[in-house]
């Protein structure tokens, strides 16, 4: 039915898909998982046409096809749902599900056909939905329906779906694996896109895993486990090894009761967590990406509005919910944003200028005048960040943007140790960077841990935050859902648990 | 204030509206498409000039009488979506910033029709006086009223208007549905720069008989305004430029009609009983337009992805 | 080298501008190399050609600046032509209210009201926008309308000479001009209304590059203009910044009153900008949004304003419109950036380079 032969696909310096081959048959579910940034969505998306492949073939129906945009997959019977709904938010349902595809003549649209083909293919596949209502006005198991519905309306034969139960309750994931199989039955191919392994075992009816962009194995579901699985998703060629002394831990430093982050629409991304960080230690926090981890962190370093918080955040025992971000860096706490390029970096600014944002308006760097920045004082701290990080190359005068991943990382990170911080916020702290410096950050961070500072190291990687962590915390859906030791826990484990099951 | 709503007053108000609904029609299509429409001025002055100047030629050079307003008035529509395609091509295709090469579009033209007219017509930025009967008073206040159901149709009942406003408000997800962006983009703009140039048309062969050095005065920007101000639907937008036209008549016609409140004389210095400053009447436009878009009353949000050029990742 | 690069750019659109505009001139039948010749020529001739051409230039190295200082805050200010009327207005008010002062005290009254009000015009639109997030792109335009409105009301009722049918303010006190260039420079005439102004428009430039990247507030205030999360990230208000950018932007913008109203005419005068905001757009984007840079579009464009007049004389057909003509043109040119980058790139003349 579908095929993907040899897809390779860069972005950048980032290898998404390397050499991907996956075989969907008709009439079956397939489901694809692997953890976040695995290459899943990548590969799925060059065969809805978002994306270009740089070499590989895309098989339909056993022909070659050149799939330049979604309105050719179209045309070959290729639907997709995304993961972010591609809905229009201010029309209504039958507006969207029939934009690109409209039913009557150039001059007057048929919304009246438009509305009954919709309730004929709403009863057909049991997805209720009401075509006059306005998207913004639905909940997301709805839009998701209207998602399908807009499929199914332009006679997708395959129907891809990215982390499709990412947004749903437990209720609504089982009816909708039953419209799911509805579909199957009706003669339709499903692709399903996720990382949560009891939904593979439940639905699909072969499994393709990903990792690190590459496909590792393609297997019938009932041939398989959640073990098997697991292992697969999650296993590295290359094995971390981390030497690190025990922990000589002393009192909190971070103490967290109850804390809820809530968006301006009022979804809980944490729920009600609770935990303290100790001098010397460093806790781990894992889960799969998207649960709450960004919101946690950004809520610790004062970066969500406090009027979005309840619950308490405490350091060294005095209540810092309300203090801002920048009284937070005074009061000793650093920050590794997840994403350099969005929080971390100002990218057209040179190193030397990077090397103190979050400082700039105090001393050192500001000279006695209190109003002008000290050159000497930023070159000599950026210089010193530098050397001490080997961040290459070492000329201040570039602008950030044009180091490597990996030198990026190595800048912000030296500016924050710089800090002499009591307290590390981290968030995958070697994401894209080049295993040479994996291991230099890795090392840094247990030499400050073992200078006394509390570090709270949120990570993606499993391996990478059961090698480096004291303790570790699960988090799923917004909640602290196990506490366990790293050097007793294994990777099974802990992948189930990350994956919500049990 | 009774003597207010006279018949030369409405009929003022709505040969003043006219040349705004035009160019606030113009920009509700290409703004709903998400192309910010800064540069309706330029637009309006390019068929302004072009207008005039192709009335003249018609009926003192080449005798068509008649036919000379409206074949004016075709080129003066020609004009404005020439000026549109450039300015289109620049932030469509170049993805320039659509406020600043709006700008220079209105500064551009500016200097054009100077610089062209004192070549032809060796004036410094006027073209020569057109016969009475040769100017067009009608027909473009005829097509600026029908284009508002006519807009609305198009908008909200033809397949053009849906993918138009799905382009404006979520380009990625029209992109997803099998629509073609720039194309959608492309076509606002160029509809824009067509009705934009008719109500330029208007103002130099309906309402006056000549061109003159940067006649609009604003007007592209009043139109602006008026779609803000109607919150980017036809019909709102109709009667804002109803009542910004309305404001302009009252400033000009109504010089000594309405006298000056007591309260407002003392705390402008003024003696009671004195008119109104006319320039308090042209600034209501501009201060209804900056306190609807501050959500003082009720909500104008602008469609979701204007200004923003569409970057497909590769 | 890298000045270099960044020179290239903005000349490659100028002379590209220049072309489109030789291309029109030999449409509408007269010689492009007559006209620019005569245009340069009457720009650099001494005392007159340069004396004006940097009179010129004063106006437009103010609101060049005021656009780059909003502008390296992530706004676009397109409100300084209404900030200028409103500040020139003010500094009038202050020159005609105190008239008998003496200069010691009038004068730096003058400057004052000329900077608070433009000031205070220009943070109008910040607060609207740091406040309700409306587009300050929008307000801007409408409050260039307000400010010519408002003023012209004050100019119309309170402050003409009674009985002048010209729209102007009755004259300043003596204490608030400024001595014109002549005055210091031997051989230069008084006549040439280039003032001391125009050595403030300097002094503005190199404060512009000192507070913007010599101090921790223009440290700040380029940070969120490069990349609001990270400037957050970094303890920075975003939405202080924004406020603080756009009034400095409307205090820049005002000191254009201080050249027309206390180094020029002596008074107010209605209508007396032309689109010197607008074009401090083009100064500023052809300036790569640097003080050096806005220093020479300035009086570049200065020259052509100069140029211009004399185009306009003694050529058949062409006329001062030109100078719009080009003007438009290298905006165009400029914001269009990637036109030069794709065919023009192929030469590596433009390449962004990696390191």
């Amino acid at each position: 039915m579908l095929e993907l032969r040899n897809i390779t696909k860069r972005f950048g310096d980032v290898l998404a898909n390397d050499n991907v081959n996956i075989v969907v048959k008709p009439g079956t579910i397939h489901a694809i998982v692997g953890e976040n940034g695995a290459g899943k969505s990548t590969a799925m998306r060059i065969a809805y046409g978002f994306y270009k492949a740089d070499s590989g073939e895309i098989i339909v129906d056993g022909q070659a096809r050149q799939i330049n945009s979604p309105h050719d997959a179209i045309a070959l019977g290729i639907g997709m749902v995304h993961q972010h709904f591609m809905l229009v938010s201010t029309m209504t349902v039958a507006e969207n599900i029939v934009l690109g595809a409209e039913p009557g003549s150039e001059i007057a649209l048929d919304l009246h056909k438009a509305t009954t083909d919709i309730q004929g293919l709403s009863e057909e596949f049991k997805l209720a939905v009401n075509p006059h209502a306005v998207i913004e006005h639905l909940s997301v198991g709805q839009q998701q329906r209207v998602e399908l519905l807009k499929a199914l309306y332009r006679h997708a034969r395959v129907l891809i779906l990215d982390e499709p139960t990412a947004v749903l309750t437990p209720q609504e994931v089982d009816e909708f694996f039953a419209i799911l199989r509805g579909m199957r039955q009706q003669g339709k191919t499903v692709v399903i896109i996720t990382h949560k392994l009891s939904e593979v075992l439940a639905i699909s009816d072969e499994v393709t895993v990903m990792r690190d962009g590459r496909v590792v194995g393609q297997v019938a579901t009932k041939d398989t486990n959640a073990a098997e699985l697991a292992r697969m998703m999650v296993g590295r060629e290359v094995l971390l090894r981390v030497e690190k002394p025990d922990a000589d831990v002393g009192t909190a430093e971070l103490s967290v009761k109850n804390l809820s982050v809530s968006t301006s629409n009022g979804t809980k991304r944490v729920n009600d967590v609770s935990f303290e960080v100790r001098k010397g230690e460093i806790l781990g926090i894992a889960g799969v990406e998207g649960n709450g981890q960004t919101e946690l962190i950004e809520a610790l370093a004062g970066l969500i509005l406090a009027a979005h918080l309840t619950g308490a955040i405490r350091l060294e025992g005095r209540d810092i919910t309300r203090v801002n971000a920048r009284a937070r860096r005074e009061l000793g706490i650093a920050h590794i944003p997840e994403d350099r390029h969005r929080r971390g970096l100002l990218l057209d600014f040179s190193l030397a200028e990077n090397s103190i944002l979050g400082v700039h308006y105090r001393k050192p760097v500001v000279s006695t005048a209190g109003v002008f920045l000290d050159d000497q004082a930023i070159r000599k701290r950026a210089a010193q960040i530098i050397e001490d990080f080997d961040v290459r190359p070492t000329n201040q005068e570039l602008p950030a943007r044009a180091l490597s991943g990996g030198n990026q990382q190595k800048l912000i990170i030296g500016r924050e140790f710089e800090l002499h911080p009591k307290l590390l916020l981290v968030s995958q702290p070697t994401r894209g960077v080049d295993i040479g410096a994996i291991e230099f950050i890795h090392r840094k961070l247990v030499a400050l841990r073992d200078a006394g500072c509390a570090v709270l190291l949120v990570s993606a990687e499993l391996e990478e935050v059961t090698a480096l962590a004291d303790r570790l915390l699960i988090i799923h859906e917004g909640r602290i859902v196990g506490d366990v030791d790293p050097k007793v826990a294994t990777i099974e484990q802990i992948g189930l648990l990350m994956a919500g099951g049990h | 204030m009774r003597d207010l709503f006279t018949i030369a007053l409405i009929w003022s108000t709505v040969r003043l509206a006219t040349p705004l609904i035009l160019a606030a029609l113009g920009g509700l299509f290409s703004e709903r498409s998400g192309i910010i429409n800064i540069a309706l001025e330029g637009k309006m002055l390019a068929g302004a000039f072009t207008a005039a100047a192709v009335t003249y030629a018609a009926d003192s050079k080449l005798h068509l009488g008649a036919a000379s307003p409206w074949i004016g008035l075709l080129a003066g529509m020609s004009a404005g979506i020439f000026i549109a395609a450039i300015y289109a091509i620049v932030c469509i295709r170049y993805k320039a910033d659509q406020v600043v090469s709006g700008t220079a579009i209105n500064i551009l033209m500016i200097g054009v029709p100077g610089f062209l007219s004192g070549a032809l017509f060796l004036s410094s930025g006027s073209t020569p006086q057109i016969p009475k009967e040769q100017l067009i008073p009608w027909a473009p206040i005829i097509i600026a009223f029908a284009m508002v159901p006519i807009t609305w149709y198009v908008l909200y009942r033809t397949p053009f208007g849906l993918r138009l406003r799905s382009v404006g408000e979520n380009p990625e997800a029209a992109d997803a549905a099998g629509v073609s962006v720039s194309r959608i983009r492309y076509s606002g703009v160029l509809i824009a720069g067509a009705l934009a140039g008719m109500g330029g048309a208007y103002l130099s062969i309906g309402q006056s008989s000549l061109f003159t050095r940067n006649m609009t005065s604003g007007r592209g920007f009043i139109a602006l305004a008026a779609l803000i101000f109607g919150k980017w639907r036809p019909v709102q937008t109709l009667l804002a430029c109803l009542l910004f036209g309305f404001t302009e008549a009252v400033s000009i016609q109504m010089q000594g009609a309405i006298k000056l409140p007591a309260f407002f004389a003392t705390l402008l210095r003024q003696t009671p009983g004195d008119d109104i400053p006319v320039q308090f009447i042209q600034m209501v436009p501009y201060l209804l337009t900056i306190i609807v878009l501050a959500g003082f009353i009720g909500s104008s949000r602008p469609p979701r992805a204007l200004g923003i050029p569409y970057q497909k990742e590769k | 080298m890298k000045l270099l690069r960044e020179l290239m750019f903005p000349l490659i659109a100028v002379i590209a501008a220049f072309i489109v505009g030789g291309i029109l001139i030999l449409i509408i039948g007269d010689d492009p190399i007559v006209a620019y010749k005569l245009l340069i020529g009457s720009a650099l001739s001494w005392p007159d050609g340069i004396g004006y051409t940097l009179f010129y230039a004063t106006p437009l190295i103010f609101t060049g600046l005021a656009v780059l200082v909003a502008f390296r805050c992530g706004l676009l200010n397109i409100g300084a032509e209404g900030q200028l009327y409103v500040a020139a207005f003010a500094t009038a008010w202050v020159g005609i209210t105190f008239v008998h002062m003496s200069a010691w005290l009038l004068l730096p009254l003058c400057f004052l009201a000329a900077i608070i009000a433009g000031g205070a015009w220009g943070a109008i639109p910040g607060v609207l926008k740091a406040r309700f997030g409306s587009h300050e792109v929008i307000n801007t335009i409408m409050l260039n309308f307000i400010a010519v409105a408002l003023v012209s009301y004050f100019t119309q009722y309170h402050y003409k000479t009674p009985g002048d049918p010209i729209m102007e303010t009755t004259e300043i006190g003596g204490g608030a001009h400024i001595a014109r260039m002549g005055k210091f420079l031997p051989g230069f005439p008084e006549r040439i209304p280039l003032n001391l102004a125009f050595i403030l428009a300097l002094v503005c430039c190199v404060l512009v590059y000192l507070f913007l990247w010599r101090t921790k507030w223009g440290y700040e205030l380029r940070a969120t203009g490069s990349n609001p999360t990270a400037a957050e990230y970094g303890g920075i208000s975003i939405r202080k910044q924004i406020i603080i950018a756009m009034t400095i932007s409307g205090s820049l913008a005002g000191m254009v009153g201080i050249n027309e109203v206390l180094g020029y005419r002596y008074r107010y005068y209605d209508g007396f900008s032309a689109s010197y905001g607008f074009t401090g757009i083009a100064v500023a984007l052809l300036g790569r949004n640097h003080p050096v840079g806005v220093l020479l579009s300035a009086i570049l464009f200065g020259m052509l304003i100069r140029g211009g007049i004399f185009v306009d004389a003694f050529t058949n057909n062409v006329t001062k419109d030109l100078v719009d003509v080009l003007q438009g043109v290298v905006i165009l040119f400029v914001a269009a950036e990637a036109l030069f980058r794709g065919p023009f790139g192929r030469f590596g003349l433009l390449k962004r380079s990696k390191v």
